[in-house]
Formats: C-alpha cells, sequence, structure tokens
C-alpha cells in the first residue's frame, strides 16, 4: 500500500541526495523521508474523515444522547464517541460540567474522559504508520475497554462529594436548539480542522521520525533488551510513570517509541507509555481540580493507571 | 442587533471575533459585538465546544469558525432581526432558566 511512496523515498536519496546505498546514512536518510511522507499523507486523509463524521456527532449530541443511558450501555457509547472527539485540556471543564449537568452519570461522564484523549485519531495515524494496523487495532480496542471498566468502577464508587460544590447535576437544560451545518460548511470545517491540528504537529513529527531515523540507522538492534525487555518487569509501571508528564509531545513521542520498539522494548511496555502519554496529563489534572477535589483526580489516575499497567504486561506477556 | 462571541480566549475565539467584526463593518451594520468568555454563562446557551457564534440570543454556530461571507449571511437572514427585546436566554423545553 505505501510501495509508490517507497520508490519515492528511495529515489530522493539515492538520485536527488545522492547518498552511496547500503550506508547507516542511506538507511537513516531513506527511513526518513519514507516515513515522514506516509505519515503526514495518513495524518491529512484520516483527520480530515474523522473531522467530517464528527461535524455529524458534534460533543454537544454525544452529551444529549448519552444523558438518556445509564450505565453499561452509557459506559460503552461513551468510551466509543470518544474515538471521534479531540480533547484538548482546555475543553475538559466545560465538557465535564456539561455532561454532569444534563445528568449523564459520573462513571459514563469519565468513561468519556478517558477514553477521548486516549483514543483520538493523531496517535492512531501513528500507530498505524509505524506500527501497522494490529497494533492500531489493540491500541484501540484495549484504550475503549480501559475506559469503559474505568468508568463502570469510578460509577460504583460513592464519590459525588468530591465534585466541587458548585456542580449540580441532573439540570436538564439539553433541549435547545442547537443549528446544523451543512455540507459545504463540513467540508470547510474538515479543512480547516486539518490544518489546524498538522499545524499544530509537524515540527513534533519531524523531530520524533528524525530521532527515530537517527536510532533506525546507528543503535545496534538489541541495544535496549536487556534494560526494557518483556522479561523486565519494573518497565511497564516505569513506562506509565514516565508518560505523565509528557502529554504535548504525544505528536513526536510516538515515532521516537517505535524505534526504540525496534531496538528492544517490549511492545506491551510501548502501548503503556503511549497510553499514560495521552490518558494522564499533568495539565489536564490541573485544569480538572477546577471541577473535581484532588482525591477523585487521584482515584482516577490510580484507577486507569492500573488499567494501562495491566495492559502493558498483556501484550508483553502475549506477543512475544 | 447584538452578536456574541462566545469563548474563553482561545486563539480560535480571536479569529472568530475578528471574522464577525468585518463581516460587520463589510456590511455596514450598526451590530455590537460582546465577548462572553464566563464558562457558566457560555455553558448557559447549551454549547460545549468553542467558539461559538451568537446573533440575538440564538446560537448560529459553535465549535468552528465561519468564514466572512457565512456570517454576513447570517446577519442578513431576515428571521435574526425580529424579536430582540423579550427572553435575554433561549427558552429551555420548559424550564427557561432558573430553577427546575
Amino acid at each position: 500500500m505505501f510501495y509508490p511512496i517507497q520508490l519515492l523515498a528511495d529515489w530522493l536519496t539515492y538520485s536527488v541526495f545522492s547518498v552511496t546505498p547500503k550506508t547507516l546514512l542511506a538507511g537513516a536518510v531513506n527511513f526518513f523521508i519514507f516515513d515522514t511522507i506516509k505519515i503526514f499523507i495518513l495524518l491529512g486523509v484520516i483527520i480530515f474523515v474523522v473531522s467530517i463524521i464528527r461535524s455529524f456527532l458534534p460533543a454537544e449530541k454525544i452529551r444529549d444522547i448519552l444523558s438518556h443511558k445509564h450505565k453499561f450501555v452509557g459506559n460503552i457509547l461513551a468510551a466509543l464517541f470518544g474515538i471521534i472527539t479531540p480533547f484538548c485540556s482546555c475543553s475538559a471543564v466545560p465538557l465535564f460540567l456539561g455532561f454532569v449537568e444534563v445528568g449523564v452519570p459520573l462513571g459514563v461522564t469519565f468513561s468519556f474522559l478517558v477514553s477521548s484523549p486516549m483514543v483520538n485519531e493523531v496517535a492512531l495515524v501513528l500507530l498505524f504508520g509505524m506500527f501497522g494496523w494490529k497494533i492500531a487495532t489493540i491500541y484501540i480496542l484495549s484504550g475503549v475497554i480501559i475506559a469503559i471498566i474505568s468508568g463502570l468502577i469510578i460509577g460504583e464508587l460513592p464519590v459525588e462529594h468530591l465534585l466541587a460544590d458548585f456542580v449540580r447535576q441532573n439540570q436538564a437544560k439539553n433541549n435547545l436548539q442547537l443549528p446544523k451545518m451543512n455540507w459545504p460548511q463540513r467540508l470547510n470545517y474538515a479543512k480547516s480542522y486539518t490544518w489546524n491540528i498538522f499545524k499544530k504537529v509537524w515540527p513534533y513529527i519531524l523531530i520524533g521520525i528524525g530521532l527515530g531515523a537517527w536510532i533506525h540507522g546507528y543503535v545496534p538492534a538489541d541495544f535496549l533488551v536487556k534494560y526494557a525487555g518483556a522479561d523486565k518487569w519494573y518497565a511497564v509501571p516505569l513506562a506509565v510513570l514516565v508518560g505523565i508528564p509528557l502529554y504535548s509531545n504525544a505528536a513526536g513521542v510516538i515515532p521516537l517509541v517505535s524505534a526504540l520498539t525496534e531496538k528492544g522494548v517490549a511492545i506491551g511496555t510501548t502501548l503503556a507509555f503511549m497510553m499514560a502519554v495521552t490518558a494522564l496529563s499533568l495539565p489536564e489534572f490541573m485544569i480538572l481540580k477546577k471541577v473535581i477535589k484532588t482525591k477523585l483526580i487521584i482515584i482516577f489516575t490510580l484507577i486507569v493507571g492500573m488499567g494501562i499497567i495491566f495492559t502493558g504486561y498483556l501484550f508483553n506477556f502475549l506477543i512475544k | 442587533m447584538v452578536i456574541k462571541i462566545l469563548g474563553t480566549g482561545c486563539p480560535n475565539c480571536k479569529r472568530l471575533e475578528a471574522n464577525a467584526q468585518k463581516a460587520v463593518e463589510e456590511l455596514g451594520s450598526d451590530a455590537v459585538i460582546e465577548k462572553i468568555t464566563d464558562t457558566g454563562l457560555i455553558m448557559n446557551y447549551g454549547i460545549l465546544s468553542t467558539p461559538a457564534l451568537v446573533i440575538n440570543e440564538q446560537v448560529m454556530s459553535y465549535g468552528r469558525i465561519p468564514d466572512v461571507a457565512e456570517i454576513k449571511t447570517m446577519l442578513t437572514n431576515p428571521e435574526l432581526t425580529k424579536s430582540t427585546t423579550n427572553s435575554t436566554i433561549p427558552k429551555i423545553g420548559g424550564c427557561s432558566g432558573g430553577k427546575c
């Protein structure tokens, strides 16, 4: 499927830049060009398609659907809707308040809050481009399952008193008539959204792929096995801890991590690291502190963190 | 006519405001542009995605930035030029603001 891009990368490497074939430099340059073109094309296409889908299912509509659902069905739907919803920490508070106020159960709201940043289209494109569709699918499925289970657990806990005092539940004011977009507006929206994301992430992706290319060409293949191979029990929890403060660079982290995986980091550890980078983020915690008390943030982090660690061990065990 | 830009001050809200400003100027309209940055007030309009454009208390767009031409079409829509006086917040299925 990416064969034409490989031809283009070969032509650029050997004919345009005239790098001597079969050298370390040739390998690194070729890898860099191929991956950059492939990822940029995938990003453009997938973000555009997801934006079009989202123009039919904006957060407002998801909220109205979820307000009629109870646990299980609600948690599953919330985790699935989270896939197409972009999530930046600046929208966390309005989303949280908006959901809770119209009577979406707390557990269901949390399923959405976990899934939305963790299973996002940028991470997906990068995983698909760098690891292939199997790992990308495993990532989505585990992300959705972690979101469903974390939400179900939080829904069972007595945590209502851990909401900020001004958060009012069940205010039921979701019957407002909001305008719908027409097709030219949808296309316009998708175009400008795709362009905005692209503008934001391309430097990180270039740096990530650049470092990856360097590692690909110059670091011996089993270099990291003895530090982070599947038999090292501490690798998964450590990866999760390191991932928490790394939120803003998720776009650059994945190409880099893909190169590390090639050099011996176990795949479950890699998955756990990426999930921690996207799902648990310090800036998001700071913002959520306005609406929920620190104790609930800690409970949330522990539940999701344990889910991620479990997933990491599971895939280290399953995929050898 | 009152145009409100709902948003917490992100770059997108500023772009929407600039587009609205331009549309008003190009039409030579006497519309006033207000910025609403308070999350509680924003949420009274039933939206979650900002920035949103509200004309005469009616949400015209949310979560995207309509261009100048589109805003001009909204501003010249005859349905909006009426009913500026009564409600400040759109009527909500049997519960118009306050306690319910």
